[in-house]
């Protein structure tokens, strides 16, 4: 029987090949997955917590030149919604993270068609001079974007937002990591290969990053498995990512029209990366898109992280998903599973 | 499947060795199992009960709730739906009304009309033995799944007869069984301070001892998350567990998620998903005796209702539309799913969909239509 040799395997700490992934994928039974992947992150994370942030999601646009299938945020140039934040409003939404005891911001936006390089760059020094918190910012198709706007090489564009307060960088837009896929969904958003060639840069410039994966719409269990595989060796290279965070993508208000991942699919995908993603330290839940419920349960399947509590978030809630949660009721959800809640920083690093 | 720490335990090697031994659990291990946070382990060993009873099938069936009145004299502390008489937000419906919402639907393949209300403090007897006959009339195929024992006694009160000669007069105007409603935990405790004015649970199980000896079949719930302790729900399940050994007549157990919100006791959070699991597992371990356990999507959302396919539970209610109960105390749940959304639900949990009659008889060749039904209301929100 298999789950001999697969307990055999996460005991001594052995890898997983891609066939071994897909055939795990495939098992049956997700409570022999759940065991499996709780097994493995009490060897990557011994002590009973279960961490969590306190940030906000700062979307500075939603006017996005990538139109993806996918998504239900953003607006056109010139549509009516379309915005760009004013340094008002972001001041304001800092000082109420601050207030509220949150260490970051989670700064990202639409693929802008007319902003300058230099939006960026003065939008990260007005924050960084007037509030002191960590910014989360720019997944890789903003970088991209950036880069090709401005004609700079992806490895200078990072050095000047580095230079000009940027500290880390979020793991979106991998949706999922196989051009046939991106193809399909999201045709004008950078490659797999240029998502995961950012990544590398700024790993090697010691910018740390997280990773995600936005699965259940047209994507088969392959080109699911084929995405950790690729993290995973670019993980094996650089050790730049702090966690991986898988979400199911939900189909409200998108021109995408399939059935949304149930609860039993999730928790399957969140316990198959954990065992396969063997150098990724963290895994989180996603209370955002499976509310508090699922994610709590998620503990049991692998996840050892609550992600964030979210002060403001848009993207998720423009496809009709709206769930919310206070520190405290992140606190009780985690004790009450049998863990210790802790407060963490975008290093995983305890406060 | 050894590593975890209550598996080298000595309770848990008992426990488990009972479950695979077809054994009886008792008071103790109830009490070990709602304390225990190994939920997989919990899970895995309950799911070793439902393939034993019900293999891979997880039931679901096509039916259609009515909520005829809200107006109810016991005011119990938990509900967020019961009002008074002559408050704003009061209704009750007409048995015409009633007839009406069945004539509606009379294309769509329902096959069981759930019916449940407050306890009213003016409607006659007569108001319900002819809803029950009318609904019959209008739709003659339909199984009338009405009344919980609470609303029996009372109808038993005001109509002068005994338990048995009521149900005996709603048979025969067309009621098929009992929903399981109304038993909240059976614990003067609880019900002193929750619920003092409702049917006591020595009332509760008189009245489903009752319907079972004259053929009546009932199932049976569980009101949890609120101020109970985990000896009383263990107390609780085998006061089930008693009656069904001496009538046989529960068919299915139903554990309920406490809303708090709209309620007096909003100050309480809702269950976590940790909590419903066990609750899913705990009573498929225990109740040896009940055929299926079911995960009211309703109340827990499709998601941990599929996922709890995998922890015990055999059968996700229905496609109901129209839920007024818990909706009022906040979930966020759709009125109404799809047979297509249940199939695929269920598919999805690594189960096969079997549609059921109240009776848990399989309902054939639904598959074809289940492919063409038109989403229902919003469709698939979550809790």
């Amino acid at each position: 029987m298999s789950y001999n040799l697969w307990r055999k395997k996460i005991d001594h700490n052995e890898r997983f090949s891609k066939a071994e992934s897909l055939e795990l994928y495939n098992h049956p039974d997700i409570l022999v997955l759940g065991e499996l992947a709780d097994l493995k992150r009490r060897l990557l994370n011994p002590k009973r917590l279960v961490t969590y942030i306190i940030d906000r999601n700062i979307n500075y646009t939603n006017i996005c030149i990538s139109g993806c299938r996918f998504c239900a945020f953003f607006r056109e140039d010139g549509a009516q919604g379309g915005y760009v934040l004013t340094r008002e409003e972001l001041s304001r939404k800092i000082e109420e993270t601050l207030s509220l005891e949150g260490v970051q911001i989670l700064l990202q936006g639409g693929l802008h068609p007319t902003l300058p390089f230099s939006f960026y760059e003065e939008m990260l020094a007005f924050i960084k001079s007037e509030h002191p918190i960590h910014i989360h910012g720019f997944s890789p198709p903003e970088i991209v974007h950036m880069s090709r706007q401005s004609g700079l090489g992806i490895g200078q564009v990072l050095r000047r937002l580095r230079a000009a307060g940027l500290d880390s960088i979020p793991g979106g837009g991998a949706e999922i990591l196989v051009d046939r896929v991106r193809q399909a969904v999201s045709p004008r958003k950078c490659s797999a290969d240029e998502w995961l060639a950012v990544m590398e840069e700024a790993h090697r410039q010691g910018i740390k990053t997280t990773a995600t994966m936005m699965f259940g719409h047209v994507e088969t269990i392959e080109e699911r498995i084929e995405h950790l595989m690729r993290l995973r060796e670019l993980q094996d290279k650089t050790q730049g990512f702090t966690a991986f965070i898988p979400w199911p993508f939900q189909p409200h208000n998108t021109r995408i029209n399939v059935a949304p991942v149930g609860g039993v699919e999730y928790l399957r995908m969140l316990a198959v990366s954990r065992i396969v993603l063997d150098n990724i330290p963290n895994l989180q839940a996603s209370w955002v898109t499976q509310g508090p419920k699922v994610a709590q349960v998620a503990l049991a399947f692998g996840a050892n992280d609550f992600g964030s509590t979210m002060i403001e978030e848009n993207v998720v809630a423009a496809t009709g998903v709206s769930y919310q949660l206070s520190e405290k009721e992140i606190r009780r959800i985690i004790t009450d599973a049998g863990y210790e809640p802790a407060r963490r920083n975008m290093a995983y690093e305890l406060l | 499947m050894n590593m975890d720490r209550s598996k080298r335990e000595p309770w848990w090697q008992e426990i488990r060795g009972k479950v695979e031994a077809g054994e009886r659990l008792s008071f103790e291990d109830g009490l070990r199992l709602y304390q225990s946070n190994d939920i997989l382990d919990i899970g895995a060993l309950a799911n070793t009960v439902r393939r034993r009873l019900n293999g891979d099938k997880a039931f679901y069936i096509y039916n259609q709730h009515i909520n005829y009145s809200n107006i109810c004299v016991n005011r119990c502390r938990f509900c967020a739906f019961g009002k008074d008489k002559g408050d704003p937000a009061a209704y009750e419906m007409s048995v015409e009304e009633i007839v009406g919402k069945i004539q509606k639907r009379h294309h769509e393949p329902i096959t069981e009309v759930h019916i449940v209300g407050g306890i009213h403090p003016d409607l006659p007897y007569r108001y319900y033995v002819e809803m029950i006959r009318e609904i019959k009339k209008a739709r003659p195929e339909i199984h009338i799944h009405a009344f919980t024992a609470v609303e029996i006694a009372h109808l038993a009160d005001i109509s002068g007869q005994t338990i048995s000669d009521t149900l005996c007069d709603l048979r025969e105007a067309g009621l098929g069984s009992l929903p399981g409603g109304g038993a909240e935990v059976f614990s003067p405790r609880i019900r002193e301070r929750l619920c003092p004015k409702k049917l006591s649970p020595e009332g509760w199980l008189e009245v489903a001892g009752t319907a079972h000896r004259l053929g009546i079949k009932s199932n049976a719930t569980m009101l949890y998350g609120h101020i109970e302790s985990a000896e009383e729900r263990v107390s609780h399940l085998l006061a089930l567990r008693r009656t069904q050994d001496e009538t046989g007549g529960f068919m299915a157990f139903i554990p309920l998620a406490f809303h708090p919100r709209n309620t007096e006791l909003s100050d309480l959070s809702n269950t976590t998903g940790f909590n419903d699991l066990k609750n899913i597992a705990v009573a498929r371990l225990l109740l040896d005796n009940f055929p299926h356990i079911k995960a009211y999507w309703v109340m827990i959302g499709p998601k941990l209702a599929q996922i709890a396919l995998n922890f015990g539970a055999d059968d996700l209610d229905g496609t109901i539309i129209e839920e007024k109960i818990t909706h009022m105390a906040g979930a966020e749940t759709a009125q109404g799913m799809t047979r297509a959304e249940l199939r695929r639900l269920i598919h999805e949990a690594g189960c096969t969909p079997v549609e059921r009659d109240t009776l848990y008889n399989t309902i054939v060749n639904v598959e074809q239509s289940a492919n063409t039904d038109q989403p229902a209301g919003k469709g698939f929100a979550e809790s």
